[in-house]
């Protein structure tokens, strides 16, 4: 099927796409949030989701790993289509689909560590010794490994979010979904978090990403893809979007999120 | 004030304790366990069982103790069920806390933000392992001022089981100043037996508040 929505994505190899979605439809009884959304996400690429404000960007992200329900469409995962109804199903792949969220999502009643260990001992059911040495890895890659005993409430904002992020990477995950991860951090939180992003980008995890930050956006997507009022409008290279967009929509969003002038 | 009437009765008030502390404990303790319960089959929506527990609390939050006391101790003989005093007193008293008891856990529950029951569905958590480790600690936690008030409130009130004859603490004052009129001696016991009782009570319920908001898992 030459779809024109992933044109410009590898779709030709069926090897190379992780994800695929394909006429997705989300609605609230009679309000549509997402109709007919389709799209390809390769192994190991950065998709952006970027759009204005209730454009649908994080209930497509949500939709991915059965957050949300779905009024119609399909998701094919690794090659396997997904029975999106089944909440046994979604369980199963939610371990394989990393999820960090925009709000502080580390549970409050338990340690760092055992916030990371607590999906790949009990959910995955791995072997303990090699859930500790992973986890002693991942906290001595964000350089947080003094606070494995500490309670989230005595980390920062900044350091909350990078464990959150270290929590999904436990489980090994396929892909990442990232909804707005920095929305709610204070500026100086924002580069510590985003700085591992683009680092976990470059190894080649594979990622869908919904930011505000435009510069990360430019620098870590393979892929934009521009949302509004449930559609994707747009989609190219990051340096496509950003240097020549080409709807007006998608215009006025970039000049609306372009950094302050006094001219 | 004459201690020498304090002293006599003591042994009295001595053995009243017992009884009011023994009642106490087992419907503090039953209360928590079947509000718990109530609440979990209202928070999960089990079928029938939410109901039910929908029911149980509104006719034993909505009747008194006194009435409900009668009704187990008077009534059920009538239809050929005699029950003991104890039972009366422990059942009505379980049931009656029960119903506040969910009140204050589904509190506790509701007020777990939304995220940490979506983040820990995002972690392929099932529903028991979420209620486990998310949940239960953490709805627990919130839960424990309204509880410990429940759990006072409890043991204040096993002196309305004065009614059905059970020789607790306030039937013993009661007896006591029926008999011989000294009021003033007899009420203070009754007073500083309460306290005995409710201001440890009060400061464990406190600390307990403090520590369980720090809870773990076992990982072994």
């Amino acid at each position: 099927m030459d779809d024109p929505t992933t044109a410009n994505l590898h779709a030709a190899d069926p090897d190379s796409v992780l994800l695929s979605v394909r006429h997705l439809k989300k609605a609230y009884g009679e309000h549509t949030v997402l109709s007919d959304v389709s799209f390809d996400v390769p192994k190991g690429k950065v998709v952006v989701l970027l759009g204005p404000s209730g454009s649908g960007k994080s209930t497509l992200i949500r939709c991915l790993n059965g957050l949300e329900s779905i009024q119609g469409g399909e998701i094919v995962f690794g090659g396997v289509p997904v029975d999106t109804s089944s909440e046994k199903e979604w369980r199963r792949l939610r371990t394989s689909i990393g999820m960090v969220f925009q709000s502080y999502d580390l549970f409050p009643n338990l340690t760092v560590a055992d916030n990371i260990r607590l999906a790949p001992l009990k959910v995955q059911k791995r072997p303990k010794a090699e859930v500790e040495r992973q986890m002693d890895a991942l906290l001595g890659d964000v350089r947080l490994s003094q606070y494995k005993d500490a309670l989230p409430r005595e980390l920062s904002g900044g350091q909350k979010q990078r464990i959150a992020i270290v929590r999904a990477l436990a489980m090994n995950p396929r892909l990442m979904l990232f909804d707005e991860v920095t929305a709610s951090l204070d500026p100086e939180m924002v580069r510590e978090v985003l700085e591992l992003m683009l680092r976990l980008a470059r190894r080649h995890m594979t990622m869908i990403v919904v930011t505000h930050e435009m510069e990360f956006a430019r620098r870590v997507a393979d892929t934009v893809m521009f949302l509004d009022e449930g559609r994707i409008l747009e989609r190219g290279s990051a340096h496509d979007f950003f240097t020549s967009p080409a709807t007006d929509r998608a215009k006025g969003f970039l000049e609306s999120m372009a950094p302050v002038s006094d001219e | 004030m004459n201690w020498t009437i304090v002293a006599h009765s003591l042994p009295l008030f001595a053995r009243a304790f017992i009884v009011t502390l023994r009642l106490s404990a087992i419907s503090v303790v039953l209360a928590t366990v079947l509000g718990l319960a109530l609440a979990l089959f209202r928070e999960y929506r089990i079928p029938v069982l939410s109901q039910a527990s929908t029911a149980v609390e509104e006719v034993f939050r909505n009747t008194p103790l006194l009435i409900q006391l009668f009704f187990l101790y008077y009534g059920f003989p009538s239809i050929g069920i005699k029950l003991t005093a104890s039972f009366c007193a422990v059942f009505g008293m379980s049931v009656l806390g029960a119903a506040y008891m969910s009140g204050a856990f589904q509190g506790g529950f509701g007020g777990i933000p939304r995220i940490q029951i979506e983040s820990a569905r995002a972690l392929g958590l099932s529903t028991p392992q979420m209620i486990r480790y998310v949940t239960l600690p953490q709805g627990l936690a919130r839960s424990v001022p309204a509880i410990a008030a429940n759990a006072i409130f409890i043991v204040k009130e096993t002196s309305v089981f004065t009614v059905i004859a059970i020789p607790e603490l306030t039937n013993t004052a009661r007896d006591l100043i029926g008999m011989y009129y000294h009021t003033n001696e007899y009420l203070f016991e009754l007073v500083v037996s309460y306290a005995i009782i409710l201001i440890p009570m009060s400061v464990v319920l406190t600390l307990l508040e403090r520590r369980v908001r720090r809870g773990s898992f076992r990982t072994s």
